[in-house]
């Protein structure tokens, strides 16, 4: 059984960005979630936070904006749009333990049907681990969002009953976005919101979770 | 005692013993004390153990510390970047100890330290490996893990500007650790762009008060 191509990163992309509320405070994790932030149109009221110490974060700067003391925790330069704030690293996290940010959306390698996140580590032997603020995110922000390819390259699922990769945090994600579908995770079954080139048997036939339609 | 004002990063990093827990700021190179860890690798001392997010890019800064075989153990949140190749092959090696802390950990167990906290329950990483084996405790229904404090022996911090006296303002998403390091270290080190008369800064905008700051370089 085969799944057709579903969504592009940029149209996941686009989709997060639909879920996230007028006026939240969001961080977005590095690497793809970055994404959503093109996707935020500028009546969102949408306010970014960088975990390195800003909040109301701008857009990559260009040219001769690039400042070395303004980046984002990618460590890309960006731009400071008016509305700004500037903080240190132990008040930027207790900004995210202290479930003051509305939403974090975080890349994964797997998320369990009971809302588990496995994103900082494969666990291979060689690898060297490095975690960042990824543990901070996952418990603190008030809801979880997880962008991420349904099937790794090998064809096997991410969203899993358990998490085989070992775990950022527990229980702590809401929404999974993915290519070919939108699940919601950590009740006693995964619901399925929204098919992109697929449907719902499909679906079940591939994933090893209780599987509810939506 | 007020802050030195010294002439020289030579005088700044002097007396660095061997065997320090050596706290250095910076996320990337915003904030980051470039000339105090040059400093620091000219002053030659050895077996430290560093407190930073990263563990080094490139060949310079923190990286050319780790190359000078100077580190024993690294205390950071995030090692593995495109260009950690010194750190990743120490590491490989067996050359170099890690201890890998989430970085609001990292900050927050810094911060204990200065602020005469001795151990707090946290609930980040519960459940994850790095969590096993430490003291938990459920609080109203919610796991938390106990977290000892990070005190460093000395802070290297880059900031922005100082007056005379040491009170220091930071610039933009270069303050990062700098606020919190300045607090947690026997003596606090920090390199400025430049330092101004007493009465030059505004009181309303100074992030680190002179009395956690130990010796001010410009550079």
């Amino acid at each position: 059984m085969t799944i057709s191509a579903g969504l592009s990163k940029d149209e996941m992309a686009a989709r997060v960005a639909q879920d996230i509320p007028h006026g939240a405070y969001v961080n977005l994790g590095i690497g793809q979630p970055t994404l959503v932030a093109d996707h935020l149109d500028a009546g969102s009221g949408v306010v970014l936070h960088t975990e390195n110490g800003m909040l109301n974060m701008g857009r990559a700067a260009v040219g001769d904006e690039v400042d070395g003391d303004l980046l984002n925790a990618g460590k890309v330069p960006v731009v400071e749009p008016p509305g700004a704030a500037y903080f240190h690293s132990a008040d930027s996290f207790a900004m995210m333990r202290g479930s003051h940010l509305d939403v974090c959306v975080l890349g994964a390698f797997q998320v369990s049907a009971g809302g588990d996140i496995a994103n900082w580590h494969t666990g291979a032997p060689d690898a060297i681990p490095a975690v960042g603020g990824a543990m901070d995110l996952a418990i603190g922000a008030k809801q979880v969002f997880v962008m991420m390819t349904l099937f790794a390259k090998d064809g096997t699922p991410k969203l899993v009953p358990e998490c085989t990769y070992p775990l950022t945090g527990v229980g702590c994600v809401s929404r999974v976005y993915t290519d070919v579908a939108v699940f919601e995770v950590g009740g006693p079954e995964v619901v399925v919101v929204e098919t992109f080139g697929t449907s719902y048997d499909d679906l079940a036939a591939r994933l090893d979770v209780p599987l509810r339609q939506g | 005692m007020t802050a030195r004002i010294c002439d020289t990063v030579a005088e700044a990093v002097d007396g660095i013993a061997d065997g320090s827990t050596v706290l250095v700021g910076g996320f990337g190179l915003a904030g980051m004390p470039v000339e105090l860890i040059d400093g620091l690798i000219e002053q030659g001392a050895t077996d430290l153990t560093v407190v930073s997010n990263n563990a080094g890019n490139g060949d310079t800064g923190l990286a050319a510390l780790l190359a000078k075989g100077r580190v024993r153990k690294v205390i950071c949140s995030f090692p593995r970047q495109s260009d950690s190749y010194v750190f990743d092959g120490l590491y490989r090696e067996g050359k170099v100890e890690l201890e890998l802390v989430p970085q609001g950990n990292l900050a927050e167990r810094m911060r204990a330290a200065g602020a005469g906290i001795g151990a707090f329950f946290c609930p980040t990483g519960v459940g994850t490996p790095l969590a096993e084996g430490k003291e938990t405790r459920e609080i109203d229904g919610r796991t938390y893990v106990l977290e000892y404090p990070i005190r460093g022996d000395v802070a290297l911090v880059g900031a922005h500007a100082s007056d005379r006296m040491g009170n220091v303002v930071y610039r933009k998403t270069a303050r990062n650790f700098g606020p919190v390091m300045a607090t947690a270290a026997a003596t606090t080190i920090v390199q400025v762009r430049q330092v101004v008369e007493v009465g030059g800064l505004d009181p309303e905008k100074v992030v680190t008060p002179s009395i956690y700051v130990d010796r001010v370089v410009a550079v």
